[in-house]
């Protein structure tokens, strides 16, 4: 696994725009990770090579923050929000019809490497309770039925 | 779907249902930028005095006077000196943050831009939460158009100003909101708060002198510039000036974020604004200003919406998420929800915080179960008591206040629980 020239090119403008190279840190996985669908250690060893520190550093944010995977992952992220906003809108009733649906518990991919269905802290769209994202796309306002209907339609 | 637009309008988002507005051209011919030529004519001195006159306070949490913590910057000294804009939002129930950088990008610049100029600073990163993939997308266009029009960049509005901003997206982590977490992950690292003092203004990103400022609190600076500290004051109350975003959520008529004057009072939001309970239904508690902040009863809604006065109640405006529960909800189990929630985000840094996230969960849970006894609930206010004003953040402090607001206003509820050894609310929402 390596990093394209367009993803290194772009981790050079985050470089030029930030007063230290770690201060790229963030920017350079996201590209990386967009590009790969996670960050893995060698790719975290090239990050590091690029901004010039430890690659024990690089795990170590990939650890810390949510968004970042170290290993594969499947090749969709379903998230319900469950925190109280959408809870008090039927969220987890919807995030269990999901599970039932799918035939997995949240957290756990579906077998064919389709998708894993997750709980999310508020997304910050508690008006329109209750809120999925897929992929980083919000969907908002769902009723199971069209919930199903998103989910099915995923490659 | 688009995003969640407001349902009563004032002037930070009069223009917001209009998708013309939202660009720069849309935004110039409604007389946007106006405001950054005219500060660009006054010292950062004046704008330091006006901000101050006209009492904004921060609107990410913490309610500190705008004005003040600019001029905590060092007037001269050495370049670089950096503004942080918060749009980390990620205080649970609120909203307004998101809606705001999405449908008035050019506003939140024309803010930055003109804090950037009081405080000396020659460069902004705007923090965007990492779940916010559109509204960073809108702040990177409006950018690109404020550079390609000479608005951002070497020569600011073709004056001597330089100014470049520069958008970082977080990465799902709800500690880099607080302010020293947001300075750590902007430099690369782990969100973890740092001891203060010193304080940002002092030792702030990378090292330099950093404001950091609320996406909101920024947005009503331009305003200010053009309509003076008079009309500013002429929206809310004495002590807390000026309009905010409520956002509204839970179990309500008409869910959504209502722009209004500060010390609207919380019944009039609730029952008029966003049209009360469904019709069958009894309002039973309210939780003012995001998931930190103490839950209200029923019968203390008539409080106006401003510290001086949430204070008496022993609660506060934080974000202005407004969540409102009715009485199929179980309490005890909205505090679980609560304390699984900053169990997780605790960053792990300080014993108290790390340790009593975790004990709090367990206890609330073991409650909600059925099979907590009465000391549960003692040793549960015992541990709550001991996390405050004890840690590196305020963090700890927020994960006790709303279980020791669910405890003051509906400890019936927990006893009942320990008492009948199981959940009584047969309608409230499924943990
Ligand atoms: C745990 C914690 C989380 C916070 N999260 C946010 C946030 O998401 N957005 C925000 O603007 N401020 C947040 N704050 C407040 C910031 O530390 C800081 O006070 C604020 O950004 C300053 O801006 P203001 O003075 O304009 O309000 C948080 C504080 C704490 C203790
Ligand atoms: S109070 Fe909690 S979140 Fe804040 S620094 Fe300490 S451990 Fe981290």
């Amino acid at each position: 696994m390596v990093i394209s020239p367009e993803t290194r090119a772009a981790i050079d403008e985050a470089i030029a725009r930030t007063p230290q190279p770690r201060g790229a840190l963030l920017p350079a996985l996201h590209l990386v990770q967009a590009e790969h669908g996670h960050i893995s250690l060698e790719l975290a060893a090239a990050v590091a090579e690029i901004l010039g520190i430890r690659s024990g550093d690089v795990m170590e944010v990939v650890s810390f923050y949510d968004m970042f995977h170290a290993r594969p992952q499947p090749r969709h992220h379903v998230s319900v929000c469950t925190n109280l906003p959408c809870s008090l809108r039927g969220a987890r009733t919807l995030l269990a019809q999901l599970e039932a649906h799918c035939g997995v518990a949240a957290g756990e991919p579906t077998a064919d490497g389709r998708l894993v269905l997750g709980r999310e802290e508020c997304l910050g769209a508690c008006a329109n309770a209750p809120v999925l994202r897929v992929d980083g796309t919000y969907h908002e306002k769902l009723d199971s039925e069209a919930a199903r209907q998103l989910l099915d339609g995923l490659e | 779907m688009g995003p969640q637009v407001p349902l009563i309008t004032n002037y930070l988002t009069q223009h917001f249902l209009d998708d013309a507005a939202v660009g720069l051209e849309g935004y110039e011919r409604l007389g946007g930028y106006a405001a950054l030529r005219r500060a660009l004519e006054n010292s950062p001195a004046d704008l330091i005095e006006l901000i101050t006159s006209a009492g904004l306070q921060g609107r990410g949490g913490a309610g500190f006077s705008t004005g003040l913590k600019w001029s905590f910057m060092p007037a001269d000294g050495e370049l670089p000196k950096y503004l942080v804009c918060n749009g980390d939002e990620s205080e649970p129930g609120s909203f307004k943050d998101r809606i705001l950088m999405e449908r008035g990008p050019h506003q939140l610049l024309e803010g930055i831009l003109i804090a950037a100029w009081a405080t000396g600073a020659e460069k902004t990163f705007l923090y965007v939460r990492g779940e916010y993939e559109r509204p960073a997308e809108a702040l990177e266009r409006a950018i690109a158009e404020a550079r390609a029009r000479g608005i951002v960049g070497t020569n600011v509005c073709g004056s001597d100003f330089a100014h470049d901003i520069v958008v970082i997206r977080g990465a799902g982590a709800y500690i880099c909101g607080e302010e020293t977490g947001l300075l750590e992950s902007l430099e690369g690292k782990k969100g973890q708060p740092r001891k203060k003092p010193p304080f940002p203004a002092q030792y702030g990103a990378f090292g330099r002198p950093t404001t950091v400022n609320n996406v909101e609190t920024l947005c009503h600076v331009p305003h200010i510039v053009n309509n003076g500290a008079d009309w500013f004051r002429g929206f809310g109350t004495e002590k807390s000036p000026g309009t905010t975003l409520f956002g509204v959520s839970g179990q309500i008529a008409r869910p959504g974020l209502f722009e209004l004057p500060l010390g609207t009072p919380l019944d009039e939001l609730v029952f008029e604004h966003a049209g009360g309970p469904a019709a069958d239904q009894r309002v039973k508690g309210v939780i003012p200003g995001g998931l930190s902040m103490p839950v209200l009863p029923a019968d203390q809604l008539d409080v106006p919406m401003a510290n001086e006065f949430l204070r008496e109640r022993r609660t506060m405006l934080g974000t202005g998420g407004v969540m409102v529960m009715d009485e199929r909800t179980c309490m005890v189990r909205a505090s679980v929800v609560i304390a699984h929630f900053f169990r997780d985000e605790s960053c792990g840094q300080c014993t108290q915080c790390r340790e009593g996230t975790g004990w709090i969960h367990k206890l609330v849970e073991r409650i909600e179960r059925g099979a907590g006894v009465m000391e549960d609930i003692t040793v549960l206010e015992d541990i709550c008591a001991k996390m405050e004003g004890q840690t590196i953040c305020a963090f700890a402090d927020a994960a006790a206040w709303p279980i020791q607001g669910m405890l003051r206003h509906f400890r019936g509820e927990f006893e009942a629980h320990v008492v009948q050894r199981r959940c009584g609310f047969a309608e409230s929402f499924e943990l």
